[in-house]
């Protein structure tokens, strides 16, 4: 890790993102000091409906990036076209440098940057460390020849010792051998998360990885995407709780109607009007707390 | 009623051509269907292309019988790449759709008049396997005698043969989908864009399924061109694919064992009821016996599907597989 030796272990990702993006300026698509992810005019319709319309977008390096925006917004739309899952009308977009436009889903994952969804995708009749050895990149068991010729089970000790390590981070080392169909829904949003690292990504894109996991996992799934950051992995993702959000995240991106319509830190993006107004839809005399929006508390703190 | 006779029959058929026949065809299957979810309804089209590959490579081009073999071999890969390139990066009924097609166009441009010279048209073609029997090491009056049944030397041969063809296939099979490779194609299965976020290739696994479930079809084809030392247009038909379906539901889809199970089991029931029917019939046993034996055979045929039918009910998974996979689809 080429962490700075001047700051202390601890949150020292967190401090090192929020000192950097402190001077960027709070406005719809502002550059970043250093972007992994550059995204251009990225537009997607269904019909006559626009999706996603977003004309500039860039995510930091190293940070962990919460993108809201209300139901219907374009979020996981955005992160299908970002990761090759739906193929954009028009834009361009660079992951680490590299012209990402019309490059296959499969190969997005390769290049480290890996998604989970929001309707979580546990292969549910095969166990679950079968699913977590699945998640292993660049595996010789993988093509015919080597797999007829059984030379890969000295790849798959290593695989599956990485594995039983994530397993055991995520707390699901005890249901190692059951079937990930007999998984709760909270589970499977664990293991799809401690699957999708088996991949060794750069980058985790998570479509709302704390939606239907009760509090008490919440916090230790909090734990974990702050540990990401700690490895320097890069998180972008999407989350309607606002607690959730000005807990972990280093910057805010909101988006409403396809468009990023505000940045900027979580204290400060929702005390922003056109978010607000995007959230409660016009009636925005009111506070957003009571519409159950709760952030009104860091706001008025600051 | 000659139940000796019954039983010889059952006996030969559960290990006879047939029973080997649709036995590979259905191991092919359950490479594409069973562990990876392609729904090939063409495998009757891969099997032709391996028996007349053999048939047309002897007849009609004088080359050797082995160059038929390398010939069906090919042909099956090419038909495979030709139904895979455009249907695998669709749904997967697309693939069902474009099978089923491309395998009656295929048994059609065979029995057609035009090409009469070269295929037979619905003929077929005859006299190509002495290059296959020059091979049998058996001596010449090696009959197994199974009660009143005889297997003469020459079937004995191409049954050695073809079951050591099921065995290998179940060799790779099993070889296969206890690697990664198999995990990756049993992803796939059950949710393919899981596999894909994982940065796995699909389309190429799932053509690579589709290859050799239609590899192991041209050897189904290879059999019952020499095990009939005839092959006809009419052995292709989409039957043929649907026999080999519900022998892999019978045994169990995805398990290794499943269609060898399966063809063996079915082919003893199918003849088994045959036999058993005419010969209630002679016997003038009351109900049975109003009907004529060509009545009997389709009847059958309708007591397959009620077998089957039964068997979907209590035992969807089939003989070998294992219910609390199929209960997990419902959550
Ligand atoms: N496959 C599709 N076909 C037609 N319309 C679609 C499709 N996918 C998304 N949409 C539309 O695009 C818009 C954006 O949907 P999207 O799923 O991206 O929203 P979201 O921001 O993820 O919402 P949520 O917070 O509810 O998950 C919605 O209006 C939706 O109806
Ligand atoms: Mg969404």
């Amino acid at each position: 890790m080429p962490d700075n030796a001047s700051t202390p272990a601890a949150m020292s990702r967190h401090e090192e993102a929020m000192r950097i993006l402190a001077d960027v300026p709070r406005e719809p698509g502002v550059p970043k000091p250093d972007p992994i992810l550059v995204a251009d005019h990225v537009t997607r319709s269904f019909g006559g409906l626009k999706a996603v319309d977003v004309s500039h977008v860039e995510i930091q390096r190293g940070s962990i990036t919460a993108l809201v925006g209300p139901n219907g917004a374009g979020k996981t739309t955005f992160f299908n076209l970002l990761t090759g899952f739906d193929t954009p009308d028009t834009g361009s977009w660079l992951f680490n440098g590299k012209d990402l436009a019309g490059v296959p889903s499969y190969r997005v994952a390769r290049m480290g940057m890996v998604r989970t969804f929001q309707l979580t995708k546990a292969l549910s009749k095969m166990t679950v460390i079968d699913n977590m050895r699945l998640g292993a990149t660049h595996q010789v068991g993988e093509r015919m020849l080597q797999a007829l010729l059984g030379l890969w089970r000295g790849q798959e000790k290593t695989v599956t010792a990485q594995a039983d390590e994530l397993l055991a981070r995520f707390k699901l080392l005890e249901k190692r051998e059951d079937f990930a169909g007999s998984l709760s829904g909270g589970q499977r949003k664990l293991l799809e998360m401690a699957r999708s690292l088996m991949t060794d990504p750069t980058m985790v894109m998570l479509d709302e990885p704390m939606a239907g996991v009760n509090p008490a996992l919440t916090q230790s799934l909090l734990e974990h995407i702050k540990g990401l950051r700690e490895q320097g992995m890069t998180v972008l993702f999407v989350e309607h709780d606002m607690d959730v959000v000005r807990d972990i995240s280093d910057w805010v991106i909101v988006m409403a109607q396809g468009s990023v319509i505000a940045e900027g830190p979580p204290g400060e993006v929702m005390r922003n009007e056109a978010v607000i107004s995007a959230y409660l839809g016009g009636h925005h005399d009111k506070a957003l707390t009571d519409s159950g929006v709760s952030f009104t508390e860091e706001a008025s703190g600051t | 009623m000659d139940w000796s006779y019954i039983f010889a029959v059952m006996v030969t058929s559960a290990f006879g051509l047939q029973a080997i026949v649709f036995g590979l065809a259905a191991i092919g299957i359950n490479v594409q269907f069973g562990y990876t979810g392609l729904l090939n309804f063409g495998q009757a089209a891969f099997m032709a292309v391996g028996g007349y590959a053999v048939a047309v490579t002897v007849v009609e081009l004088n080359m050797s019988f082995w160059w038929g073999v390398v010939f069906g071999l090919i042909g099956a890969v090419i038909l495979a790449l030709l139904l895979g390139v455009p249907t695998l990066r669709l749904r997967a009924d697309y693939l069902a759709i474009v099978t089923i097609a491309a395998a009656e166009i295929i048994r059609l441009i065979l029995r057609s008049v035009t090409f009469k010279d070269f295929f037979g048209g619905s003929d077929g073609k005859q006299a190509f396997a002495d290059g296959f029997f020059a091979m049998n090491f058996l001596p010449p009056d090696a009959d197994l005698r199974i009660g009143p049944a005889v297997v003469n030397e020459s079937q004995l041969f191409t049954y050695i043969v073809g079951w050591s063809l099921v065995a290998l296939a179940c060799l790779v099979v099993w070889l296969l989908v206890r690697s990664p490779w198999g995990r990756v194609v049993k992803g796939i299965r059950e949710d393919e864009d899981a596999v894909r976020s994982l940065g796995k290739n699909v389309f190429v696994y799932k053509m690579q399924a589709l290859v050799l479930g239609g590899l192991f079809g041209a050897l189904a084809g290879f059999i019952t061109a020499v095990g009939a030392q005839n092959v006809n247009p009419d052995s292709f038909k989409t039957d043929a694919t649907f026999f080999a379906y519900a022998i892999l539901i019978l045994g169990g889809a995805a398990r290794v064992f499943g269609p060898v199970l399966g063809t063996v089991i079915f082919w003893a029931l199918f003849q088994g009821t045959d036999v058993f029917l005419r010969q209630a019939i002679d016997a003038g046993v009351p109900i049975v016996s109003l009907m004529d034996g060509t009545q009997a055979a389709v009847l059958r045929v309708m007591l397959v599907g009620l077998g089957l039918m039964l068997l979907m009910i209590y035992r969807p998974q089939g003989i070998l597989g294992d219910r609390r996979e199929l209960a997990l689809d419902a959550r």
